[in-house]
Parts: C-alpha cells; structure tokens; sequence
C-alpha cells in the first residue's frame, strides 16, 4: 500500500481476501494462453466475462425445478427420461458446450451414482459448477471402486437387494440423477418440492428428503 | 425408410445392437483417450446407441480428422467383472459412454 489507509488506522487483522500462495502450474498457463489470446485479439475481455456470467447463472435451483416438475408431471417425467436435453431445454436451458443429458431415475430398484473418474464431467448446463469433492481423486478413484462405502460415507445407506449404478462420465454425455420423490409430500406444491432437491441429490450421493432442504450449497 | 437396394457405406450404420456382448480393446496409445483405464479388456453389454454419431473428440483433440463422427453407445459392465473383490451386491452395475472404435465383438 502506497498511503495508509483511514479506515485501517487500527491494528486488528484482517482474512486475506486473495490466496497468497504462488499461482500453480495450470494457473499459470491458464493467464499466459488468455492473454495471448486476447493479445492476438482472439478473443476480448468482453466475451471472457460472458461466459463467466453464463456459467453463474447455471445453479443447482435450475435442476431443481426440473426435478420438481418431473415428479408432478408425468408427461414431462417421460420426455426427460427419453432425452434430458430436449426436456431441459423446454425450461430455457441452454447447453452452451454440446453435450448430451442422459437422466437417470432413482427407483425402489435402482440407485444411480454420477462420476466422472477422468476429470470433472458434470452436467454444467443444468447444476453450474461441480462441488470441489467431485473433482478430487479421492471421490473420483473410490466412487467406482467402492460406491456403497462412498455413499455410507455421504449417510446414505443403500440395501442389499438396490442395484446401486455409477455412470462415469466421459465425452460428450453428461448425467443428472432424477432421485426419488420423498413419502409424505402427497400435498406439497411445485415450489415446494423443488426446495427439497440439493445438488447432492441430482449426483446421487443423498437421497431427497424432507429434512434435507436447500441450504448450504 | 431404408430402400432395401440401398447399401449403406462401412460406419454408416452402427456395428453394435442393443444386447450385443463386447469388450474394450485393451490398447494404451500414448496420449488423451476418454476410456479410463480401469475398463481396458473388460467385458460388458451395448445397453443403448447414443444417436446421432458423435464428432469424435479423441482424434479431434489431436487436430485429426477433426469434425469425423464415430458411432457411440452407452455400455453396461457388472461392478463384479471389474472388481475381482467388490463389496456389494452382485447387482450392482457401472455404466459408461465409449466409441466404437474401442469396442471388440465377443
């Protein structure tokens, strides 16, 4: 800082507000091919800051919404489970990077489990960005190995006689779990139910449920 | 319709039908390919054509024959085929998208 600061006349520390740790290699490579790119007038700050933005406006209450009406809604459920992009779309959904969406229903028979065990697959479009834990080795490596003692590890016990499915993403198809509708919301609205669809249930780690309501995420 | 009189040219038409028993070539070219090694020489079922034909991103992550299509399925392995020590039920199931060039008839 060049001049002291009056609101900073006191001595109380303050959280860093950026990671002081050195840029690491792919961060690093990530500015240089931007700003060559730019350099080159490739591309423009302008067209950078969008794609930021339509990555922000792609939040799991998207997927929810879809979830919801999927289960008031039986033609719709049909018409997702045939071709999940095409329905998706219906809601305005736009699938900026061309993949595919296959959706995969929860059942009494069938819990489905999504992963992507070569990077970080995940259906962008429809839940934005994936949590930090679906990108680590550890959940990527185990959930194919030993996907009932990642769930169990998620709370989530699954029975013996539930076939439990992992779906590994890879090219060009994305997935997003349509998981069960919980007992006892016979009378709740469609605002309502999509209120009880997390993130975490549309990868298949929690089931939906009453007491899990969308809060931190 | 198909005209009966009509053949279609090689890769125009899918290989593989539902059902249809396969296993993945087990090769290790050197480079980015999307069939993670831990299915390589697995065996497993079509369980679904992924249509239309998709442009091929292996090759075209290379700058080869870039906008090609290759046939693409969705493809069903038992977790017990990939894990000699599975622990869970023998139900359980992996599934998976791959191109047809890594698919080997059985």
């Amino acid at each position: 800082m060049a001049e002291p600061d009056r609101h900073h006349d006191h001595d109380h520390p303050h959280a860093e507000t950026a990671s002081p740790a050195r840029p690491g290699y792919y961060e690093i490579m990530e500015t240089a091919v931007r700003e060559l790119l730019v350099e080159r007038k490739l591309i423009g700050a302008d067209e950078i800051r969008h794609q930021i933005e339509v990555i922000d406006s792609r939040t799991p209450a998207l997927g929810a919404k879809i979830v919801a009406r999927a289960w008031v809604d039986p033609a719709f459920r049909a018409r997702l489970l045939a071709d999940g992009r095409a329905a998706c779309e219906e809601f305005g959904v736009t699938f900026y990077d061309d993949t595919d969406l296959i959706v995969l229903e929860n059942t009494e028979k069938v819990h489905n489990l999504i992963v992507c065990t070569l990077c970080s697959c995940y259906p962008r479009p429809v839940l934005g960005l994936p949590p930090d834990w679906y990108k680590l080795k550890p959940y990527r490596a185990r959930a194919v190995v030993e996907p009932r003692a990642v769930l169990a590890e998620f709370g989530t016990a699954i029975p013996d006689d539930v076939e439990v499915r992992v779906s590994d993403s890879t090219a060009a198809v994305r997935y997003l779990v349509l998981p069960m509708r919980p007992k006892g919301t016979e009378n709740y609205g469609e605002e309502e139910l999509a209120a009880l669809v997390t993130r975490d249930t549309m990868i298949g780690v929690t089931p939906a449920g009453v007491e899990a309501r969308r809060t931190a995420q | 319709m198909s005209d009966p009189g009509v053949v279609p040219a090689l890769g125009e038409v899918p290989l593989f039908r539902p059902g249809d028993k396969i296993q993945v070539s087990d090769r290790s070219p050197i480079g980015h390919y999307r069939v993670p090694t831990y299915l390589r020489g697995k065996q497993g079922s079509i369980e679904k054509v992924i249509e239309p034909a998709l442009v091929d991103n292996e090759e075209e992550g290379y700058g080869r024959n870039a906008g090609s299509k290759r046939h693409y399925y969705r493809i069903s392995f038992a977790m017990m085929e990939l894990w000699q020590d599975y622990a869970g039920s023998p139900h359980d199931g992996l599934r998976i998208e791959m191109f047809e060039s890594w698919l080997e008839r059985i």
